[in-house]
């Protein structure tokens, strides 16, 4: 019987890399065949207490393919929310109409807290800069998909690595499966100390690069993110790094066959358009590999997978 | 045997000495353990001579004896605080406060945008670090530090 029956996803170090291993593999199933109405007798809320476009769409797509109903709101206006009731009193209350809550909501640690007093199991839809399971269970999905397995990749990650939750996840998780990191950004937007310190406790390897071209010859995977402007408070500072984490098509000469670019969307400038037509651009199927990962965690958490 | 140093402090007949606090921990011990609404007698002592400390405090309380949860308080602060129980003037007891490994209710968050700091919700920590005090907040996954620490209300 599988262990992720009746259990929350909050963190994805929640998971064991086994759990991982399943879920990827239930979600392989669903891809293959997605409409399967095995939750028709389930109800699905799904609680977005900020605007969210991709996530949203995704989970509520899983959840009428697999047939259940879905309850919620995707802006917390006109409900008791903006009332002032308590996250407290509407989980407890949501909990009472639905077999699986999904949820969204800015503050950091919400959903953590949210599971403690729901009834019914919770996946964490993202708590502010906190954690974003979910997308990290769509990019595992991604990476195994591309490269046939998740052991042993030199896995490059480019852009904010500092202020990133989707790159803290992805290190956190890929410590598993001995892989090798390398870390381009600029010196401003370095990866933090801690999320270093779990490769080194993995007894895994990183370096650390200020130019993506170094990287390119040797990554199985290029995990690209936004740079943001409003993370430096001095616009000369921006202006000088912000080319540096810019990937374009002619870039791309010489990088391994089975290479494949990640995104987690959206994305702005740091892809530039002539990639896409690229072999190596993987970020539109990566964001559709959502919704199998997502049917696949509520079908486990229900039980009925 | 009295100790010369202790006397500069009356005894205690009954009650608790909190001795070997840094001197800039002593006001701080007295806020986070609500001493100043305390309306027996409250001994306080800075800047004494330690052969260990160089310079510390002490505090002595009244018929005043300490819990779990307000030795953690002393700890976090002062984590080297030796707490002596006294009973008809000897000592009872003595131990070091010793910090736990896990924080629950009266440290606040660090991080502003924390649950716990938006509505009421009792904190919960992981001590990572005991030497150079950092707690992991159980919800948002945040550190607070020796820097940032403070207590709730």
């Amino acid at each position: 019987m599988s262990t992720l029956k009746g259990r929350n996803l909050i963190s994805i170090t929640d998971f064991s890399k086994q759990e991982y291993i399943e879920v990827l593999d239930i979600a392989e199933g669903f891809e293959q065949n997605p409409k399967q109405k095995i939750l028709s007798d389930k109800v699905v809320a799904t609680l977005f207490f900020e605007p969210s476009t991709r996530t949203r769409l995704s989970f509520e797509s899983a959840a009428n393919q697999l047939g259940a109903r879905i309850i919620g709101f995707s802006d917390p206006g006109g409900t008791s929310v903006q009332k002032g009731e308590s996250l407290h009193d509407t989980i407890v209350m949501v909990a009472s109409y639905s077999d699986l809550i999904v949820m969204r909501n800015p503050k950091e640690g919400s959903a953590r807290y949210a599971s403690e007093v729901s009834s019914v199991p919770l996946i964490n839809a993202g708590d502010g800069a906190n954690q974003h399971p979910t997308q990290c269970m769509l990019d595992l999905y991604s990476i195994r998909k591309t490269q046939g397995t998740l052991e042993n990749l030199n896995i490059a990650m480019v852009g904010d690595l500092k202020y990133g939750r989707t790159v803290h996840s992805l290190v956190q998780a890929m410590c598993n499966f001995n892989a090798t990191f390398h870390l381009v950004s600029p010196v401003e937007l370095k990866l933090p100390s801690s999320v270093k310190m779990s490769i080194k406790n993995a007894g895994l390897k990183y370096y650390q690069y200020t130019d993506l071209r170094d990287v390119i010859p040797t990554a199985d995977i290029i995990y690209m993110t936004r740079v943001q402007r409003e993370r430096f408070p001095d616009p000369m500072e921006y202006e000088r790094v912000k080319d540096s984490c810019i990937l374009t098509a002619s870039m791309l000469e010489g990088c391994k066959p089975n290479m494949r670019i990640l995104h987690p969307l959206p994305r702005v400038n740091e892809i530039t358009t002539d990639v896409d037509s690229t072999p190596y651009a993987y970020y539109f199927q990566q964001a559709q590999n959502g919704v199998y990962v997502r049917q696949a965690l509520m079908a486990a958490i229900l039980g009925v997978k | 045997m009295e100790n010369k140093k202790e006397m500069v402090v009356s005894a205690i007949e009954n009650g608790t000495v909190i001795d070997h606090l840094p001197t800039e921990s002593v006001y701080q011990v007295i806020r986070i353990l609500g001493l100043e609404r305390y309306t027996d007698e409250v001994l306080i002592g800075n800047h004494l001579n330690s052969g260990k400390l160089g310079r510390k405090g002490i505090i002595k309380i009244k018929n005043k004896h300490f819990n779990k949860e307000e030795i953690s308080k002393i700890a976090l602060v002062a984590p080297y605080a030796s707490i002596i129980d006294i009973e008809d003037y000897k000592v009872a007891s003595k131990f070091n406060a010793e910090i736990p490994d896990h924080v629950e209710n009266f440290v606040r968050c660090a991080n502003p945008k924390c649950i716990t700091n938006a509505e009421v919700v009792p904190t919960r920590f992981d001590v990572v670090d005991k030497e150079n005090l950092k707690l992991r907040c159980h919800y948002c996954e945040k550190f607070t530090t020796k820097e940032t620490l403070k207590f709730s209300e």
